[in-house]
């Protein structure tokens, strides 16, 4: 059976480049991208919503 | 399933002012993930603040809100709740607003054990104004007016707010975001004054003075130093050496200002 995947909203214009969501991934499924985030890796996230948590900003969204 | 933050936030409000990686935004959104899982209605919230950077929070949530003078948030805050004691009223601050100008502010609500909750944002400086050191600065950090190294000692806030005679009073830390709601939400359910001091960082005016490279190795230092209270009971002093007790530190149950009051009122009116 195929693993459903989580989406992961980054809204760009609320993201500062703070790379707190990046660093404290533990599947390391976020990366920068300039000065934004982005998802490089959505087939590893383990929908531990950490990145939500931690974002000062309001960024990120995940969805399982 | 993502939270929707923005139901609690005023329209437009967002992005914030605080700088990249600035823990204030970790804790507004515990304080809203808190009021959500307490079922707390806008319309009857106070969220009341003095003046900083950390006091810019009041401004964007869309409850009933009051930003006030620097240090001032107790005083304001104690108004409304007298007036509208149904009303639960919550204040937030720095460690700045709230120990220095507003020290006794705070310590007197404390000891009048009036049903509010107050969320301190600890960064151990005044960021807004530039990096000056605040009465929770550590001693031998550097600040804008300690260039040498702070000769002071700073407080202990959760401490202080014990001694002061606060009915609740838990420490959580900003790395440790899932922790925030579940002390915010536990202090406000608490009837009296509740304290909750949220160690975090400012990578703007501390962090770089004091040696953290990125926000990162704050957030960091903030995963090393917390220790949460029930593990401490199993360490040594040695083992406790430059760590941080979190978790609900002190809880007691003590007759509450409000209530108080109101059989005064009901006394004053029998006498004769
Ligand atoms: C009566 C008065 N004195 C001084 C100031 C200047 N002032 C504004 S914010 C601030 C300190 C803010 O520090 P803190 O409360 O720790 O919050 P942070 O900015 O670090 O979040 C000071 C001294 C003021 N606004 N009003
Ligand atoms: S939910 Fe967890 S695993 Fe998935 S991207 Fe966020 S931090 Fe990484
Ligand atoms: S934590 Fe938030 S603001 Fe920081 S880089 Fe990630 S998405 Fe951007
Ligand atoms: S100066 Fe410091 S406290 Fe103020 S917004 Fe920037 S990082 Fe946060």
């Amino acid at each position: 059976m195929e693993k459903k995947l989580p989406t992961i909203e980054i809204i760009e214009k609320y993201c500062k480049g703070c790379h707190i969501c990046v660093e404290f991934c533990p599947t390391k499924v976020l990366e920068m991208q300039g000065f934004v985030a982005s998802v490089k890796n959505l087939e590893a996230c383990i929908k531990c919503m950490q990145c939500e948590l931690r974002c000062p900003d309001f960024a990120i969204k995940v969805t399982a | 399933m993502a939270f929707d933050y923005e139901k609690y936030i005023r329209p437009g409000k967002l992005p914030h002012i605080w700088c990249p990686g600035c823990g204030h935004g970790i804790v507004m959104k515990g304080l809203i993930r808190a009021i959500d899982t307490v079922g707390l209605k806008k319309e009857n919230t106070a969220i009341v603040s003095g003046i900083g950077c950390a006091s810019r929070l009041p401004g964007y949530m869309d409850c009933c809100t009051l930003h006030t003078a620097h240090g001032r948030a107790a005083a304001f805050a104690t108004g409304v709740k007298m007036a509208k004691p149904e009303m639960d009223v919550i204040l937030v601050g720095g460690d700045g607003d709230g120990t220095a100008i507003g020290g006794n502010h705070f310590i007197h609500a404390c000891r009048r054990n009036i049903d509010m909750t107050y969320i301190i944002l600890n960064n151990k400086i005044y960021g807004m104004t530039g990096g000056q050191f605040s009465p929770a600065t550590p001693t031998g950090a550097k600040a804008s007016t300690t260039p040498y190294g702070n000769p002071d000692a700073a407080f202990d806030i959760a401490k202080l707010a014990i001694g002061a005679g606060a009915t609740f009073v838990a420490r959580g830390t900003a790395f440790h975001a899932n922790q925030i709601d579940k002390l915010i939400a536990e202090a406000i359910q608490h009837k009296g004054f509740s304290v909750v001091e949220i160690l975090d960082d400012c990578p703007t005016t501390y962090g770089r003075r004091n040696k953290f490279k990125s926000v990162i190795e704050m957030m960091n230092h903030l995963k090393e130093i917390a220790v949460p209270v029930k593990a401490a009971e199993k360490m040594s002093p040695e083992q406790l050496q430059g760590k941080v007790l979190t978790g609900v530190l002190y809880k007691e149950e003590r007759p509450e200002y409000t209530d108080e009051y109101a059989k005064v009122i009901e006394r004053a009116k029998g006498a004769k």
